[in-house]
């Protein structure tokens, strides 16, 4: 208890000092996850809002892969994605592995199928409400998937931030695909890891206590934008 | 691109015939009122002269084929559902959403917006957001959104089944207005008021069936088929 309690008091005039190292670590955390958030929006926002209007033959099977695949290992990821950017690789020559960006690139990887699934589920819940309106305005195919994203973007916001979360708490595949470099690829997960291994838990806790932070920080912000606009748009 | 014409229509769900077999002309003009008990088909029927379901037997044909469905259904025809679907977004953008759509240039999408609104009484509430309305002021919204669009063909499910006589009165001012203005109304309704009220002649369905089509005095004071006798009997006072 009283490492414990040694260790908080520690990581808090770390955080407080606003100790260079720590700075750096949560500097590049953020800016990994949030590329990667991006990335992932781009892509599976329209490819969940397809997948909700469009009727072909396998649409379920397709659906029951893309629910299985937000459970995706993130080690296997992780090592799928070293495989891919590792010197024989295919993608060997770009020379990424153990950059941020390979991390961003497995980030990527793990969270958008959670992005595109429960973004399906919301729009297809939206789509049941408007399909014969937008129809019966003439509506396309692109012109509904574009109409039902901006009619649900309250919804859509919950889940861009469950994607955040999942790729801001991940440790595996960056891991592999980062190497945990001090002042490269450490981010806070890692570094988590590594200083609790070492034996350094203040700095653990300290890393520990912002991360938690962080996320709690950017749910509590969307959740206030959400309940606002919902408010205000009825 | 009237007369609309049903041949042999027919239309099965689930091992269930919901529309059986009906041939008929609907002319330009009148207001045409598909009057039946629930389940009788009326809202199904709309739905296959609008082109929202495909017909498992028979055609809806309109007179003139356009260069595709959805162009000539953004051009020619509109409808509106018994529980209005709005956008969420202000009222008036729900009106430029659809003109917009029908490929209207901004500022006369802005234009025609704005005296569609003041026409059904919403010019103060252009701007509130659509799902914060009243029930009676968003199917007037939804009326508005179809009108604007200027269709030759205007088709109402049930337009007023879940409002109140004063929203519902207000709503069938609208519908007089929009014929008044040169559309084909074709509307259903389960209420017999508003079928004496609102409509020149009555497409009587029961089961499926097309079962009598006369002018509303006729239809009223002397019904041919038997079922619709015993609708007529069974009319609350």
């Amino acid at each position: 208890m009283n490492d414990i309690s040694a260790a908080l008091v520690e990581a808090l005039r770390l955080i407080s000092s606003a100790d260079a190292q720590l700075a750096q670590i949560v500097w590049l955390s953020v800016r990994v996850s949030v590329s990667a958030v991006v990335i992932a929006t781009v892509i599976a926002l329209p490819l969940g809002a397809l997948l909700a209007i469009t009727r072909f033959p396998g649409r379920q099977t397709l659906i029951a892969l893309l629910n299985a695949l937000m459970g995706l290992p993130p080690v296997v990821v992780g090592l799928l994605i070293y495989l891919l950017l590792s010197r024989a690789g295919p993608l060997g020559e770009f020379g990424l592995l153990f950059t941020p960006t390979a991390m961003v690139i497995a980030q990527a990887v793990l969270i958008t199928p959670i992005i595109a699934a429960l973004s399906r589920q919301v729009i297809e819940d939206a789509w049941r409400e408007y399909e014969e309106q937008l129809h019966s305005l003439g509506a396309d195919t692109m012109a509904c998937a574009q109409t039902l994203l901006w009619d649900t973007r309250f919804a859509l916001i919950i889940v861009v931030l469950a994607g955040f979360g999942r790729a801001a708490a991940e440790v595996g595949a960056v891991m592999i695909v980062g190497g945990n470099i001090d002042g490269v690829t450490r981010v806070m997960t890692t570094a988590i890891a590594l200083e609790t291994s070492k034996g350094d838990l203040p700095l653990a806790l300290g890393l520990g206590v912002l991360l938690v932070l962080l996320i709690i920080g950017a749910n509590l912000l969307a959740h206030g934008v959400k309940l606002a606009a919902q408010r205000y748009q009825g | 691109m009237l007369p609309l014409t049903l041949e042999k229509l027919g239309f099965s769900a689930g091992g269930r015939e919901i529309i059986r077999s009906i041939n008929c002309e609907i002319a330009a003009g009148t207001r045409t009122v598909i009057l039946g008990p629930n389940g009788a088909g009326k809202s199904v029927l709309m739905r296959l002269c609008h082109g929202l379901l495909t017909p498992t037997t028979g055609r809806v044909a309109w007179r003139v084929d356009g260069p595709s469905l959805a162009r000539r259904r953004a051009r020619g025809q509109a409808m509106v559902f018994q529980r209005p679907v709005l956008l969420r977004r202000s009222a008036i953008a729900n009106v430029i959403y659809a003109l917009k759509l029908a490929g209207m240039s901004p500022t006369e999408c802005r234009l025609r917006a704005e005296d569609v609104l003041e026409a059904v009484g919403l010019s103060t509430m252009a701007e509130r957001p659509a799902r914060t309305l009243s029930g009676g002021e968003q199917q007037r919204l939804a009326l508005a959104r179809a009108w604007a669009l200027g269709p030759e063909v205007l088709f109402l499910d049930e337009p007023t089944a879940n409002l109140d006589p004063n929203s519902t009165r207000d709503i069938e001012q609208i519908i007089c207005a929009i014929h008044a203005s040169g559309t084909k109304i074709i509307m259903s309704t389960h209420s017999l008021g508003q079928a004496r009220r609102l409509g020149d002649e009555v497409f009587f369905l029961s089961e499926g069936r097309l079962a009598e089509r006369a002018s509303v005095d006729v239809f009223f004071k002397q019904p041919q088929s038997q079922d619709a006798v015993s609708f007529l009997r069974g009319e609350l006072p």
